[in-house]
């Protein structure tokens, strides 16, 4: 019975482990698409993030200063794509599938020296006393930074957005800009700052992966990660909850995937490997079924560009 | 004085074309910039990067072999992408033309029928037109968001060739390394010039030009598609079936890919082993819009893209610059070309600031 609940605590903290980048990643994106902004860097904005935290943490010794290099280099990422999708009007799928391409290439660029160079990885906190208490002790208390802070950011991002006026801004913004403009709401500068929120929270999804997840730098370690972040917010709905949920269900199935593949079970890891990206399509293809509600829910303006005055 | 925006009522046909190229400016601008930040002597390197790739006729021969790859992807790419289908899955559809071609070979090794050379070829279209199909029945079916799907799917085709090579494909003489029998020579395609790579397959791209350009701008198929992209209430109106050009979109972009794969496999490869491009899938996104979604420009786009796959080999080689910049490249060549595009749709005018309030 104990050991059948050591077992279940374990996967469980995998699980949480597992689904942190997707929730950090998610969220952002989820705010920037709630302004009516439609990312699709975020593959590519998590990466920079990633190899930017590692080189900064492998600089200064420092895990904060690393993920905060993380974030600065998301944000910078976003940015670039706000300039173009925003500023230039440029049609936001193909800036999108740009930044990741440059992503891309300009991580695995700055990471070349970095490569061979693992990382100690940051340690989860211990509280004294109450760490070790048994299941609760490792399911409430066992956690790394990072893990907290994205269960804080989930309750912000769902505070904000449900009874806040800036949430309220944000959202008018998403379905109805030019009623916004109207009302004197500053359109471009909301999405500026949603979209710069998205890339931040991407690249701090990115430094989690090098300084806590797998502490090391390989060239593409985000494996599809942001593709599937950016698939949850299509599966959530737009909804802050639901995110959460989901990037902990496919934090589950990554994790099932790998305790199959430790047990020796007579499946090629290649053909395990497959689960995650299979059971996205799966979860698209269902919640697709139900047209009227994304119809309902997703930002009525999402993807266009905001031309004043025409 | 200030800056004034103004939308442009019509595109000239000289921006069209001129963006493309101010485009390729900036890259190479910022590449000196680049090259220099990082203590490279910006004039050897650019010379190693555009120049000494393409300086003798086997130079030249390479460019045709990497162009090919990228020409078919796009050219099929276009197709959806002017319909507004986003399929960014070439990647995973030029990787199961691999398989299916290659299975096809390795099911015939030490055989060589004379029919397996055209079967393979047809093998490949049809398995990266099977693999786009997926995306394509979902998204005309239960209308799922086939950008996320037909990438998703590249990521399984990538595992699936993986497990084949490490499993029941793998070379029984290979020594356990992760890659399949050499193809027989009935599986190779053919060398247009001795001492080259330079294939046959090069040619057929270049047919698949005429092609490509036909079907989008010679055809009513074509035609239905344009309207779909640029003006999809129209097409609605028109009765123009969504589902008809989603189809279109994704098999002439998975055919196509897969045909890619197909050559790369049993061209300069030869065999089937863990990765069969280096990106060239998505590379080819680039070089679609980079060509205006024109079967034309997009030949000569292609050209561009292979030669910073050539230049980032012999800069690597050179000056040690990490393979990578061609990423780079890459990225900054599409970001100035979609920032560029805003001079194709507003005329930026100079104004006195009285004039203005």
């Amino acid at each position: 019975m104990i050991e059948i609940a050591e077992v279940v605590v374990v996967i469980l903290v995998a699980t949480l482990r597992a689904g942190t980048p997707l929730v950090l990643a998610a969220l952002g994106e989820l705010i920037a698409e709630k302004s009516g902004v439609l990312n699709l860097g975020v593959e590519g904005m998590m990466l920079v993030g990633a190899v930017a935290a590692i080189i900064a943490t492998l600089g200064t010794g420092s895990y904060m200063l690393g993920a905060l290099a993380g974030t600065l280099a998301g944000i910078a990422m976003a940015l670039v794509f706000g300039l173009l999708t925003l500023s230039l009007r440029a049609n936001q799928v193909a800036a999108g599938l740009a930044l990741t391409i440059f992503g891309l290439g300009l991580s695995a660029f700055l990471g070349l020296a970095y490569r061979d160079r693992p990382l100690d990885g940051l340690k989860p906190l211990a509280v004294p006393g109450l760490s070790d208490i048994p299941v609760i002790g490792p399911l409430l208390f066992g956690h790394d930074v990072f893990v907290y802070f994205s269960l804080a950011l989930f309750a912000a991002v769902a505070w904000f957005l449900a009874r806040t006026r800036g949430g309220l801004v944000l959202k008018a913004v998403g379905e109805a800009p030019e009623a916004a403009h109207a009302l004197g709401h500053d359109v471009l500068a909301v999405r500026y700052l949603a979209t710069a929120f998205g890339g931040a929270t991407a690249g701090l999804a990115g430094a989690y992966l090098t300084l806590v997840y797998t502490p090391m730098w390989a060239d593409q370690m985000t494996a599809g990660r942001g593709w599937i972040a950016l698939a949850l917010v299509v599966f959530a709905t737009w909804k802050p909850g639901r995110v959460l949920l989901g990037a902990y269900l496919f934090g589950g199935v990554t994790i099932a995937q790998l305790h199959l593949q430790a047990q020796g079970v007579a499946v090629s890891s290649h053909i395990l490997a497959m689960l995650p990206y299979v059971a996205t399509i799966l979860v698209l293809v269902l919640i697709a079924r139900d047209a009227t509600r994304i119809k309902l829910n997703a930002p009525a303006a999402l993807g266009k560009p905001f031309e004043p005055g025409r | 004085m200030r800056l004034r925006l103004e939308a442009r009522t019509e595109t000239a046909r000289w921006l069209v074309v001129a963006t493309p190229l101010l485009a390729a400016a900036l890259t190479l601008a910022s590449g000196i910039v680049m090259f220099a930040a990082l203590g490279y002597d910006p004039a050897k390197a650019l010379t190693s990067f555009f120049i000494k790739p393409i300086e003798n006729v086997y130079g030249l021969t390479e460019l045709a072999v990497k162009a090919t790859p990228l020409l078919l992807c796009a050219l099929g790419l276009a197709v959806g992408f002017r319909g507004g289908v986003w399929n960014i899955g070439a990647e995973g559809q030029l990787t199961m033309g691999a398989v299916a071609a290659g299975g096809l070979a390795l099911a015939f090794h030490g055989e060589e029928p004379g029919w397996l050379m055209p079967a393979m070829v047809l093998a490949g279209a049809l398995g990266g037109a099977a693999w786009a199909a997926i995306p394509a029945f979902l998204r005309a079916r239960f209308n799922t968001n086939e950008i996320l799907t037909s990438l998703m799917l590249t990521y399984v085709a990538v595992q699936f060739l993986g497990y084949l090579v490490h499993g029941p494909w793998r070379n029984p003489q290979g020594f356990n390394f992760p890659q399949s029998r050499d193809f027989g020579e009935a599986a190779i395609i053919p060398l247009l010039m001795e001492g080259t790579r330079l294939h046959l397959g090069v040619i057929l791209a270049g047919l698949a030009v005429f092609a490509a350009w036909l079907l989008l701008d010679r055809s009513h198929l074509g035609f239905q598609i344009r309207v779909s992209g640029s003006a999809p209430r129209a097409a609605a109106y028109a009765g123009y079936p969504v589902s008809r050009i989603v189809w279109a979109g994704f098999l002439a972009g998975g055919a196509m890919a897969g045909l890619a794969g197909m050559m790369e496999a049993a061209g300069p490869i030869g065999k089937l082993q863990p990765l069969i491009s280096p990106g060239y899938g998505f590379a080819a996104i680039i070089v679609a819009f980079l060509g205006r979604l024109n079967a034309f420009g997009i030949l000569l786009a292609s050209l561009l893209v292979a030669l910073l796959y050539l230049g980032g080999e012999t800069a690597q080689i050179d000056l040690k610059v990490p393979p990578a910049v061609t990423g780079v490249f890459q990225g900054l060549l599409l970001f100035f070309l979609l920032g560029s595009d805003f001079l194709t749709r507003y005329r930026v005018k100079l104004v006195r600031r009285a004039a203005a309030s």
